[in-house]
Parts: C-alpha cells; sequence; structure tokens
C-alpha cells in the first residue's frame, strides 16, 4: 500500500524486551508529500459528494416534516390529494404505486429469467453477444419513449384485448374486476381498459427487465464449471443441469437482480404518468381505467402547488424514497450473502 | 448402452482371432432429424388448432391473443410429440429449452418494436431538414412538417447534460477514487450514503431543485437547475459505476507498482486509472446517456419554450425528452409526427454513445486493443533503442562502475 519503513527495527535505539522474545517489528509508513496531496484531494471530494447527497436528503426531510406535522398519521390513510384544504394523504397514490411495481415485477421475473438462462445456458457466442448488446440497450433507452411506445402502440395493439380477455374468464377474482363493463359485452367497451394499473406495469416490466436479467445472468455464468459437469456427468439432461446446479447457486442474485428491479419499478415516473389517468381513490382493480402512483402525483401536481403543497409532495416522495431504499438495500444484502454475489453487483 | 444378455458371463475378454466388429463412427452433433421434426410439426399443428379456434369454434380477437394461444398450443403439442419417443425428464429438458428460447426471442422482439415504432412514426418528420435546422417559435401545431424543427430541444438537451455531466463525473470519479484508495469508516459511510442515494427516485431530485432554485430564487425556470438536478441523479450512479470497476483492477498490478517504489498518487495516476480507463469511460457514457433519457427532473426544472435559448442561465430551455412528452400527447398530427420526430433523435443519441461506450468499454480491465499494443511494443523498442545508446556511450568512454551490465 505505502512504502514501509523497514530500518526501525535495526535502529540503536530500538525497544528489546528483557524477556528477549520477538516481538513484530514496528511498521510506520511515511507518505510523501504528493501522496498526501493525494489524499486530501480524494477524501475532499468523497467529503463533498458527501455533503451533497446528505443536504438533499436533510433538506427533503426538513420539508416533508412540515407537511407531516400537519397531517399526522392521517397521511397513511387519506386517498384524496388537497392539501391545500382538505386532508391529503398517501393511502391511494401508495397503492397504486406497489400495484404497478408488482405487476412489473410479475411479468419481467420469466422474462428476465428466460432471456439470462437463454445467454448463459442455451445460446451460442455470437446470441450471447448480440443479447447482451440487447439488454444492456434496453436498459438505456429513455424512459419517454417507452411511455410514448406504451400509450400509442401496446396499448391499442393488444393490451386492451388481452385485458378484456382476461377480464372475461377470470371476472371472479376480485384484482380482475372491472366495475362497469358488462361480460362478454360487445360494442366499443376498449376505453374502459385503457390507462390501467395493468398496462403501465407491463411498460414498466421491459423497463425493468434487462436490470434484472443482467444480474441473473452474471450470477448464472459463474456456476461453477466442475458442479455443471459433475450433473452431466451423472446423467442429467440440460433442463435438470440447470435446476440442480445453476439456480440453486444463483438463487440470491435471482431474488436481489428482482428487488432491485422491484426498486426501480417503484420509483419510474414518465413512463408511468405517460400511460395512466390519475384517480384519487384506492384502485385495486389493475385491468380498470385510471390508478395513480406517487412519482406521477409529484410529476403532474408540483406546478398547481403552494410551498405548503411543495412539502407534502416532498413528504409523499420521501415516503417512496423509503421504500425503495429499504427495498435496495435487502437486495443488495442477499445479493451479496448468496455464494454468487461476490461479482454480480453492476 | 447395450442390453446383456444373462445367459453369457458379465464382463468378457475379446478375442484376437475372431472377425473384428465393424467400427461405426458415432454421430457426435446433437441435433437429430426426428428433433426437427417434432419442433416443425408442433408448430404447424398449433397454427392450425388456432386458426380454427379463432375462426370457427369460439371467435376472439386480437393479434396479441391469437399470438399467445398459438405459442401455448406449440408447447402442449411439442411436449406431446417429444413425450412419444422420450422419457420424462428430456421431455422437460425440451420444454425448458422451448420456454427459454422463447423468452429471449420476447425481449429482443419488444426492443425491437419499441426502437422500430418509434423510427417508423419519426420518419415524417426526420426526413425534412428544416426539422434539424429551426425550432418552432413560429410554428403552430397545426403547421405541415416543411416549418418547424427540434433544434432548440437539442441543443437544449446537449447543454444540460453537458454541464451535469461536467459536474457528475469529476465528482463522481473522485468519490470513486477516494472510496477505493482512502478505505475506513468515512469511506464506508460515503459508500452507504452514495448507494442510498441511487435509489432516490429521480423526481424527487428534480422536486429538490424545484423547491431549492426554481421557488425560492423567483426567476423562473432556467437550464442550469435542470443541469443540477440531472447531475444530482447522475452523481450517485457515476460514483458507484466508478468504484465497481475500479475494484477490477487486478491487485498484483498496484502491488508491482509498490514494490517498485512508486507512491499512492503515481501509482493511482500511472497504474490504477490507464488500467480502468476503458471501464470508466463505459461507465461514463452508459451514465451520460442515461442523463439524456431521463425527463422528470428536466420536467420539473427547466420549463418549456418554443424558443432556442443557449443561455442556461436565463429563460427556459427546452429538451428532447420533454418535447417528446408534450408534442406527442397533442391530438394534432403534425405535432405528434414533430414528436415521435424528437424521441427518433433522442433515441439516436443513445444509441450512438451506446454504440461508443461498446467500441471503448468492450475489454476486461488492462486488454489491450491491437492498435494499443502495436504502441506499447513500438514503445517499448525505443526504450531498447535508447539504453543501448547510453551503454554505448558509456562503454565508449569506459566510465567505470556504471550500472548496466556489459554485453
Amino acid at each position: 500500500m505505502v512504502s514501509r519503513d523497514s530500518s526501525a527495527g535495526d535502529e540503536p535505539g530500538s525497544f528489546i524486551p528483557f524477556h528477549g522474545l520477538p516481538v513484530p517489528r514496528k511498521l510506520t509508513a511515511r507518505l510523501s508529500a504528493s501522496d498526501h496531496a493525494f489524499r486530501a484531494i480524494a477524501t475532499a471530494g468523497g467529503v463533498l459528494v458527501l455533503v451533497l447527497m446528505m443536504l438533499v436528503g436533510s433538506f427533503l426531510a426538513y420539508r416533508a416534516a412540515q407537511a407531516l406535522r400537519k397531517a399526522g398519521w392521517s397521511f397513511l390513510t387519506t386517498q384524496a390529494w388537497n392539501p391545500d384544504g382538505g386532508g391529503f394523504g398517501i393511502a391511494a397514490v401508495m397503492v397504486g404505486t406497489i400495484l404497478i411495481a408488482l405487476v412489473a415485477i410479475v411479468v419481467a421475473v420469466p422474462l428476465a429469467m428466460g432471456t439470462a438462462l437463454y445467454i448463459s445456458e442455451y445460446a451460442p457466442r455470437w446470441a450471447q453477444r448480440f443479447l447482451i448488446n440487447v439488454t444492456d440497450l434496453m436498459a438505456a433507452v429513455p424512459s419517454v419513449i417507452f411511455g410514448l411506445w406504451g400509450v400509442n402502440f401496446l396499448q391499442w395493439h393488444g393490451m386492451t384485448d388481452l385485458s378484456r380477455w382476461i377480464n372475461n374468464w377470470f371476472f371472479w377474482i376480485p384484482l380482475f374486476k372491472v366495475t362497469g363493463v358488462t361480460r362478454n359485452a360487445t360494442g366499443p367497451t376498449a376505453t374502459a381498459y385503457t390507462s390501467s394499473t395493468f398496462i403501465a406495469g407491463v411498460v414498466v416490466a421491459l423497463m425493468v427487465t434487462p436490470i434484472a436479467a443482467s444480474i441473473m445472468r452474471e450470477a448464472f455464468s459463474q456456476a461453477p464449471v466442475g458442479e455443471r459437469e459433475g450433473a452431466y456427468a451423472l446423467g442429467a439432461t440440460r433442463w435438470g443441469m440447470i435446476r440442480a446446479v445453476v439456480l440453486p447457486f444463483a438463487k440470491g442474485a435471482i431474488i436481489g437482480g428482482t428487488m432491485l428491479g422491484l426498486g426501480r419499478a417503484l420509483g419510474e415516473t414518465i413512463a408511468v404518468v405517460s400511460i395512466i389517468s390519475p384517480v384519487f381513490i384506492i384502485q385495486p382493480h389493475v385491468l380498470e381505467h385510471g390508478t395513480s402512483s406517487v412519482a406521477s402525483l409529484i410529476a403532474l401536481r408540483y406546478q398547481e402547488a403552494t410551498p405548503f403543497a411543495v412539502s407534502a409532495l416532498m413528504a409523499a416522495g420521501l415516503a417512496l424514497f423509503a421504500l425503495t431504499l429499504v427495498v435496495n438495500f435487502v437486495a443488495a444484502i442477499i445479493v451479496s450473502r448468496s455464494r454468487s454475489g461476490a461479482a454480480s453487483e453492476a | 448402452m447395450t442390453t446383456l444378455d444373462k445367459a453369457r458371463p458379465r464382463t468378457t475378454v475379446p478375442s484376437r482371432t475372431g472377425p473384428r466388429p465393424g467400427q461405426q463412427s458415432r454421430p457426435l452433433h446433437t441435433v437429430r432429424t426426428s428433433d426437427l421434426l417434432a419442433l416443425a410439426g408442433a408448430l404447424a399443428a398449433a397454427f392450425g388448432a388456432t386458426g380454427l379456434l379463432w375462426t370457427q369454434i369460439a371467435p376472439f380477437s386480437g393479434t396479441l391473443g391469437y399470438v399467445v394461444v398459438t405459442w401455448c398450443l406449440f408447447v402442449l403439442f411439442y411436449a406431446a410429440l417429444v413425450s412419444f419417443d422420450e422419457n420424462r425428464p428430456t421431455v422437460r429438458d425440451r420444454v425448458a429449452a422451448v420456454v427459454a428460447h422463447s423468452l429471449a426471442v420476447l425481449v429482443v422482439a419488444a426492443l425491437a418494436d419499441v426502437i422500430g415504432y418509434t423510427f417508423f412514426k419519426g420518419w415524417d418528420a426526420l426526413v425534412h431538414l428544416n426539422f434539424y435546422t429551426q425550432d418552432v417559435r413560429t410554428t403552430g401545431p397545426l403547421d405541415p412538417l416543411t416549418k418547424g424543427g427540434v433544434i432548440h430541444a437539442i441543443a437544449g438537451t446537449l447543454i444540460e447534460v453537458g454541464i451535469a455531466m461536467a459536474i457528475a463525473v469529476p465528482l463522481g470519479l473522485l468519490a470513486a477514487v477516494f472510496m477505493h484508495e482512502v478505505p475506513g469508516p468515512l469511506a464506508r459511510f460515503v459508500r452507504t450514503v452514495i448507494d442510498a442515494m441511487t435509489a432516490m427516485p429521480d423526481v424527487l431530485a428534480g422536486l429538490f431543485i424545484y423547491a431549492t432554485l426554481i421557488l425560492s430564487l423567483g426567476r423562473g425556470y432556467f437550464g442550469f437547475a435542470a443541469s443540477c438536478a440531472l447531475a444530482i441523479t447522475a452523481l450517485p450512479i457515476v460514483a458507484r459505476a466508478g468504484s465497481v470497476v475500479l475494484r477490477l483492477v487486478p491487485g498484483g498490478l498496484t502491488e508491482a507498482s509498490y514494490a517498485l517504489g512508486a507512491g499512492q498518487r503515481r501509482t493511482v495516476w500511472h497504474v490504477t486509472l490507464p488500467t480502468a480507463r476503458s471501464g470508466l469511460a463505459t461507465a461514463v457514457i452508459l451514465g451520460t446517456a442515461r442523463a439524456i433519457g431521463e425527463t422528470s427532473p428536466v420536467l420539473l426544472t427547466a420549463g418549456s419554450t418554443f424558443h432556442l435559448n443557449v443561455n442556461p442561465l436565463s429563460g427556459p430551455m427546452m429538451s428532447l425528452p420533454l418535447f417528446a412528452y408534450q408534442s406527442v400527447n397533442s391530438p394534432f398530427e403534425f405535432e405528434k409526427a414533430r414528436g415521435f420526430g424528437a424521441a427518433t433523435t433522442l433515441l439516436a443519441l443513445v444509441v450512438a454513445l451506446f454504440a461508443i461506450a461498446r467500441f471503448i468499454g468492450g475489454r476486461g480491465p488492462g486488454v489491450l486493443t491491437t492498435r494499443q499494443q502495436r504502441r506499447v511494443a513500438a514503445s517499448s523498442r525505443r526504450d531498447l533503442a535508447r539504453y543501448a545508446q547510453h551503454r554505448a556511450a558509456y562503454t565508449a568512454v569506459e566510465a567505470p562502475g556504471y550500472p548496466l551490465e556489459k554485453p
């Protein structure tokens, strides 16, 4: 690390204990002036970043506290959002956020796992490189473009039909109920299924898939060759090998990647804003027109806000931040505890 | 695998005198004709059955439903066909392979659809040259595409992201170097806080800047505010990616440098950073691509305008994602086309950045391109020539005790 002063023990005045046993030589590091300067600059940079980040966090917390003090516990239970008159709370928007994120995860996890498995286990070399590039590019595509695509293309070419189909057959599950639609109705009922939690969730799923897939792929490709060959030698098929070796090895990364994707899905703003039409009641029916999320609430309401209403928005944002923070940290812990975790963080 | 005849002893010594059995080379390729036939048959059966379902039995609607039902039937038929001549684990293996293949194809198709659709819709606007040279200050939403363009949004995006990265990249990389080179409780704390801030929803960074720079200064929207918001979102990403890349630098290299007596500054500057250069460049470029596409911080802080504004310190400044977002939601056809044109321009920017990142950073740390290898070889050859020259000069004057060995 640093230059060690090797002559310390041989100096004439060095301490020799009277019992005569050897003691470890004392190692002292002498940093040169330029090294001191380097360390000072690096530390200053680190501290500056730290201060900036803490500033953002504490400012948000300070302003949010003003709103929270006024709203009290009703902040968690109120569904409406009228900070300048009447009550305001995150019950509706938080449920909407979580439902959109859950739909996204339910769609994204099989997609990501299938893609990651294909890349690491099935694909020939050229397809491997191609697919890695495809997933990385997918992670870089701006969210506004996913939003435009979702609202102009996906919504009309397939998703409303799919929603209607699910509703027709599974209406008895409360989650898939749509109010105001008669079953097997003919006629222009498509608008009843637009701008729903389901469509927003599917679009967000496409944005989450590459994140989860790249973490899973890293872990899959690190499953030890010896164990793979052991499974084959015992007569396993490829799928048998994957189930016995690859998936248990990468269990932590699968859970961690899923949770990182969940964190991203919770905070997604502009794609969700493009698709949903906001309502401020708890909307548990994922196929039905209209839902809301915390991030879209902020993006839609910031302009008409008084300073107090901005504080209220910050409180909502901070609640979302707390949620994503917990999700991300749990994900990080799971990824790092798993056997494959050491090299799978991105 | 051969079946053993119970009457014969279990092991026999092959006789040398008898006729040698004809040796046949065993086929080693993994795909058999029957596999391909099973695939093709299942596909044909699935298409036929879905067609029957769709047109005759139960009239459903929509292409997506057709594809989904065809796929499900295909998997069922395929499993049935394979089960005719294989055992249960093999059937499971085949079905799993089909599912993995189709999920990968689905992801590629989804991305191709997103990109293709955006290009397709944006094409009408992109072919007009005025799209890249004008702003929309005199263009109404009903004006044809031969009038008006997005130069104000392109300039705004480039300025805002340029300033944001000028703040975030040096700071982020410095923080990464700090976390890597000065380990200790402080570095751990910085790492924790940076990790936490990567979880911050980007709209919150926009709201922070909106509350501090826009509301409290009271001078309206301006471009620099958007730069600050983007810098806050990009800073933790760059710092984190940078520290991951620095950790990949082989310890042997830095230890060799210390063993040769170099100090920490020299080692970082001449060994660690150059080794990690391609990875750091990739991290920075991907961070930039992410920042270019961010809409929500810009939406809250830069305002929107029809004019070209190149001064980040005063007046609202348009940006590509915001223009795309606002125009595409317009009910007018030409305005929508302009929005898709802006989205396509944005996508092209991101894809170009991504391609550059892949071009620079496709290699691991310390792995050189052919040109770099040639350059390194040339410099060693120069060194060799220099040593030879020195040696010749010293042997000419017969300098006693010169440290270089004589040839």
